[in-house]
């Protein structure tokens, strides 16, 4: 033991096992609060892991490279999260071949809508170009949006953030809007689910009913490579 | 488990080289997936390959276990939220009524479309 506390926290504030262990911790016990309430849409786990995270790296003064020496084997996981959601897909074959056309048609438009309504809305604000194209892959999982952030030459970071809060609001008003609609075939309303608010999205239709969460998990993976060819494109006519 | 890693990393890297090589705009672990099914898809006409991560379950649970807490891996990234304070506080209203707008439209678009594309194509298979 260190006879000075602060060199203590000198030398571990610049290692990154404390701040892989922060994250796990915040996490564990934001998941936990999350299953206690039976996961109710406003306790979700991400939303209160940032603002927990944010809040201790701006008390102790630590900037976000330091955080992210540690945090980076947690982030590294999402390329290889991306590859393995090919095995929902697969064990979903024979529904998603049943299924094939009506999703084809709402992939297709669901992920037009997706990025040209953000688009839109976004020149109409008046954002700044750079922001506009942060914002237009928001609809996909993480690991894709920033890839996609990455070579438009965006910002990955803000990608990031806007994916999250896409998500974690598509997790909570889903259930309520689909309700309101009166739409009961869960298929259709996890598929939504699943374009609209990638990962969160599907984590919540799980929650709901087990067919919505297939077809949210299949959404998902489709949406991730259908957007990925889409933004380029869509940002090259709307922006121009 | 570490054979099962390996080939999920194996795709992710086969994948990655690919859009480098040919400078297509598909993020690489995208390609990874496309792979990784293909793999899977494959096992199934010749179980020769049954075998390794592709036998028993291997990679199967491997992925199920990573995708069982994929909201973990979100918050790394997320928490560079700190770096966007200063745009956040001049634009960051504007941007949460733009997010909450599209998802909301996305989510109808979706579940409409969906719903009318299914009763159409059902009422073509039922048609004589």
């Amino acid at each position: 033991m260190s006879d000075n506390p602060f060199s203590l926290w000198v030398y571990l504030s610049q290692s990154p096992l404390l701040w892989l262990t922060v994250t796990l911790v915040t996490y564990a016990a934001t998941d936990a609060v999350s299953l206690k309430t039976r996961r109710h849409p406003l306790a979700n786990p991400v939303l209160h892991s940032l603002w927990i995270i944010g809040a201790f790296l701006l008390l102790t003064n630590t900037s976000y490279t330091t955080y992210f020496a540690g945090a980076q084997f947690v982030h590294f996981l999402l390329g290889p999260a991306t590859v393995a959601l090919a095995v929902p897909l697969y064990e979903n074959r024979r529904r998603v071949a049943a299924a094939v056309l009506p999703m084809l048609v709402a992939l297709t438009v669901g992920s037009l809508t997706a990025i040209v309504s953000v688009v839109l809305l976004a020149r109409a604000f008046g954002l700044p170009r750079e922001i506009i194209l942060s914002l237009a892959p928001k609809s996909v999982t993480a690991g894709v949006a920033m890839g996609i952030s990455e070579s438009l030459h965006a910002d990955p970071s803000l990608t990031a953030v806007s994916v999250i809060l896409t998500g974690i609001m598509g997790a909570i008003i889903v259930t309520p809007l689909m309700n309101f609609t009166g739409i009961t075939d869960f298929r259709g309303r996890g598929f939504a689910a699943g374009i609209a608010a990638h990962g969160i999205g599907t984590a919540r239709a799980f929650q709901v009913d087990e067919v919505a969460g297939v077809f949210a998990g299949i959404a998902m993976s489709l949406n991730a490579l259908v957007t990925s060819l889409l933004v380029p494109l869509a940002v090259t006519y709307l922006l121009r | 488990m570490i054979a099962s890693l390996s080939l999920i990393l194996l795709c992710q890297l086969v994948g990655e080289v690919a859009v480098r090589a040919l400078a297509v705009p598909v993020p690489g672990p995208v390609v990874g997936l496309v792979l990784l099914l293909l793999l899977l898809l494959a096992r199934d006409r010749y179980p020769a390959l049954a075998r390794g991560p592709l036998g028993n379950d291997g990679v199967e649970s491997a992925s199920r276990g990573m995708l069982a807490n994929l909201s973990l891996l979100f918050i790394p990234a997320g928490v560079g939220v700190v770096q966007k304070l200063d745009l956040l506080a001049e634009h960051g209203i504007a941007i949460l009524v733009i997010l909450a707008v599209s998802v909301i439209v996305t989510l109808l678009a979706t579940v409409a479309t969906f719903v009318a594309a299914s009763s159409l194509f059902s009422r073509e298979d039922e048609a004589p």
